[in-house]
């Protein structure tokens, strides 16, 4: 089985899970027997011994999923982002040519239409594979139209589409109009190995702990999506209730200076601490040693974090709108825009610790149950529909 | 082939309502919920009534009428009785005119439906007393045999109940216990000299209390003659067929759709028609038959889940962490003599609340999900320690049955 993946990115280079969760899901298709040639639109220094990584050669091009508004694809950068789609396209042709495969594989919008010219080209079966859409990078309001045109275009265009949750299949159904009937689901898994802190980081947040302070957690791009005002507002009913805790965001995007102006008006700023975006060992140390995790996103087609976060025994709070509440029993679980309900949470996990202790335990086996060779597996199973 | 010995469980607990961090110091009511949540007791209990209680009551009262032989028992919770004064004397009124009957026969339990007997004895023997107080008040009548909260038993149980004049005392017929032997028959509980032990046939009760409906089932659609013939080919010489189950079977977890209380309809009529078989009710029984042998259950016997213990009220960390914090606020709670602050910790003493935080079905299907009004098994946790530390707060201001918290 010879594949030809469409990618956006790929780790160190990823802003994002959409590279972590493509890194990982290759590895394990290759170590069941997959072939993988796995494009990326940009040179990069990438060199990786279990597959083939090669580059379309697009110019410089913006983050993934900074798209919001008109400019961010209508001038500024030195191509758009739909423009870049396009280009990616158009080379993509050459290199369905050139590199012989039996199905075609492509990671959300921006990657549709280079698989459906490779589709042109070859004559093989695409996925479309959606991680992410529009509807949920905006709520649903202000989509950029291009993009959300490219993302129908791909998602009826696929022979099948791989879904990472039922909530993001939901969507496709529901905002997409695509046939039920063709949509797979396959979730997302955690490594526990890739996310346990190894090396020395201090953050300078065990001082905090020290003196009795409880950490909270918000770990995710600073936009609408990922409902970062729900935190603090959630946080400052929390402080209300008991001073000792800190609040920390980690991550950066377009709300990020909102946010900072939102924990001073609230009266909370000595509180909340903004950490800006953390990679690799220093991500891993800063969930390593938060008490409480909380992913309050208005819609999260599936929420990795969420999952790496349990795999090192916290407490996560997750959304009710989100895919890894469908696989996640170890967690507490509240609508996004209950900010009292999230404040209880957080409160009650942290007073009451029998509770901690059950939830962990009970996210453990979520977490083992979850493993990128039951995801790997569930990919071949789609390959294989489409070769007969 | 013998007695058909029905008994049926009828409660409802006073579920708590959606209680925050933030409401403790500042809302001491706990169980009055008036909002459109599956935690308004009272729309629950109208709703079952609708569903369950009136059509079944009308229905067991047209029997009774029609077939003299037909007897019935019911367990009734304390907590059940009190939400139907409360919220519905029609209810109250119809299983009144059952009783009056004179053929229906009414167990004694503990008034909280708890599992006090396994925490705090002394509490145990005021809930089966307050049990007592509200059956004799409301029907003037006795009880001669006891059924403790989810059928829980052990040797011990027993021997309590001997000591208070219980003449039978009711458990699951299961068979690790049972070895070879049938549930079809009078036992006497070990270490006891009087007092009889009568056991739930689970098999053919929960053919009508679990699987009427379960289209997966071989044995779907169950009717009423195919059950009638199963009851004659029991043991030639069976005492009794010991068919237990919760009340809200008809209509409430079995739909009238699913043809339930046709089935209730054609039952004693096709029963009857075996002139081996008739009814009895558990304190007949008792009376009439003399023990066969002798019973030993030294662990707790329930009659939940393949595990038949009580792990689906205390089989987890927080579950067990919520039992043991009620219980030790026992002797602080009684000490204040404060009559509200003693019922509020009394009505949390109700196992319901313990089964809500079970976190099995995680695995095991979702029979216990079904019945939740919480969320999930932690909301449930949070909410009831959350008015637990309402409850203490309330004890540190409130001396000798002076309650200063108390808006």
């Amino acid at each position: 089985m010879r594949v030809l993946m469409f990618g956006w990115e790929l780790p160190p280079f990823n802003s994002g899970g959409l590279g972590e969760a493509c890194y990982r899901l290759t590895k394990a298709l290759v170590a069941k027997g997959v072939g993988i040639t796995f494009v990326l639109p940009k040179r990069q220094d990438i060199n990786l011994d279990f597959m083939n990584v090669i580059f379309a050669d697009l110019p410089e091009v913006g983050e993934a999923y900074t798209i919001c508004c008109e400019s961010d694809t209508k001038g500024r950068k030195p191509v758009s982002m739909t423009d870049a789609a396009v280009m990616y396209a158009q080379k993509a042709i050459l290199i369905a040519t050139k590199y012989p495969h039996d199905v075609i594989h492509s990671h959300d919008w921006f990657t549709y239409p280079a698989g459906i010219a490779a589709k042109r080209v070859s004559g093989k079966p695409f996925i479309a594979h959606i991680h992410s859409s529009e509807y949920d990078r905006t709520g649903g309001n202000g989509a950029n139209k291009q993009v959300w045109e490219f993302e129908r275009m791909g998602l009826l265009e696929a022979d099948r589409v791989i879904a990472n949750s039922k909530y993001m299949k939901g969507i496709v159904v529901r905002e997409y109009g695509v046939d039920p009937g063709k949509i797979d689901v396959v979730y997302n898994a955690v490594d526990r190995e890739s996310v346990k802190p190894k090396g020395e980081v201090s953050l300078g947040l065990e001082k905090l702990k020290e003196i009795g302070y409880k950490i909270v957690l918000f770990l995710g791009r600073i936009t609408l999506q990922k409902g970062p005002e729900y935190f603090l507002l959630a946080a400052k009913k929390v402080l209300e209730a008991d001073s000792k805790f800190v609040f920390v965001v980690v991550g950066n995007g377009d709300m990020y200076e909102k946010m900072i102006m939102d924990s001073a008006r609230f009266g909370i700023a000595k509180n909340v601490i903004f950490a800006g975006f953390l990679r690799g060992e220093q991500r891993n140390k800063v969930i390593d040693i938060c008490d409480v995790y909380v992913m309050p996103s208005v819609s999260e087609p599936f929420g990795i974090t969420a999952l790496e976060a349990a795999s090192l025994g916290k407490v996560v709070i997750i959304s009710k709108q989100s895919g890894v509440s469908e696989v996640l029993k170890g967690a507490l679980k509240v609508d996004f825009w209950d900010t009292d309900e999230m404040a209880n949470k957080i409160l009650a996990s942290l007073r009451y610790k029998p509770l901690a202790g059950l939830i962990s335990k009970i996210a453990r086996s979520d977490v083992d149950r979850l493993t990128w060779e039951v995801s790997a597996d569930k990919c071949i199973n789609v390959y294989k529909s489409l070769e007969s | 082939m013998g007695a058909i010995c029905f008994y049926f469980q009828v409660h409802q607990p006073s579920r708590i309502k959606k209680y925050r961090v933030f409401d403790i110091g500042r809302d001491h009511v706990y169980f009055d919920d008036s909002s459109s949540d599956n935690t308004n007791n009272k729309e629950v209990f109208l709703k079952v009534s609708k569903k369950c209680y009136l059509p079944t009551n009308e229905l067991i009262l047209r029997l009774l009428q029609r077939y003299k032989g037909f007897k019935i028992a019911y367990s009734f919770s304390g907590i059940f009785l009190e939400q139907a004064e409360h919220y519905s004397a029609e209810v109250l009124d119809s299983f009144r005119k059952l009783i009056d009957t004179g053929r229906v026969e009414l167990l004694s339990e503990t008034y909280y439906h708890s599992l006090s007997f396994f925490y705090s004895k002394k509490e145990f023997e005021k809930q089966v007393d307050l049990h007592n107080d509200i059956i004799n008040k409301l029907f003037g009548t006795n009880t001669q045999v006891f059924r403790n909260t989810e059928l829980a038993y052990t040797n011990e149980l027993a021997q309590w109940a001997e000591n208070k004049g219980f003449k039978g005392i009711l458990a699951e017929g299961w068979d690790p216990i049972l070895g070879w032997r049938s549930p079809n028959y009078v036992y006497s509980p070990k270490g006891t000299k009087k007092i009889k032990l009568l056991l739930k046939n689970y098999k053919l009760s929960d053919d009508v209390a679990f699987r009427f409906s379960d289209r997966s089932w071989v044995e779907w659609p169950l009717t009423v003659q195919k059950y009638a013939s199963w009851l004659s080919e029991t043991e030639k010489d069976a005492q009794t067929i010991n068919l237990f189950m919760d009340y809200e079977t008809f209509g409430e977890h079995q739909w009238e759709d699913t043809g339930i209380f046709s089935f209730l309809n054609a039952f004693p009529q096709e029963v009857l028609k075996n002139k081996e078989l008739y009814f009895a009710t558990p304190d007949e029984v008792v009376t009439k038959f003399r023990s066969v042998g002798e019973v030993d259950v030294p662990n707790v016997l329930t009659w939940a889940d393949t595990e038949r213990d009580l792990s689906a009220w205390v089989g987890n960390d927080i579950q067990n962490s919520a039992i043991v914090t009620l219980y030790g606020l026992q002797d602080r709670i009684f000490e204040t003599g404060d009559k509200e602050i003693i019922s509020d910790w009394r009505k949390l003493t109700t196992s319901d609340h313990f089964y809500y935080m079970c976190t099995k079905w995680f695995n095991d299907g979702d029979v216990h999900q079904y019945f939740n009004p919480y969320d999930s098994p932690y909301d449930a946790y949070i909410n009831f320690m959350n008015i637990l530390s309402d409850l203490t707060l309330r004890l540190e201001t409130t001396r000798g049955g002076e309650n200063n918290a108390r808006k």
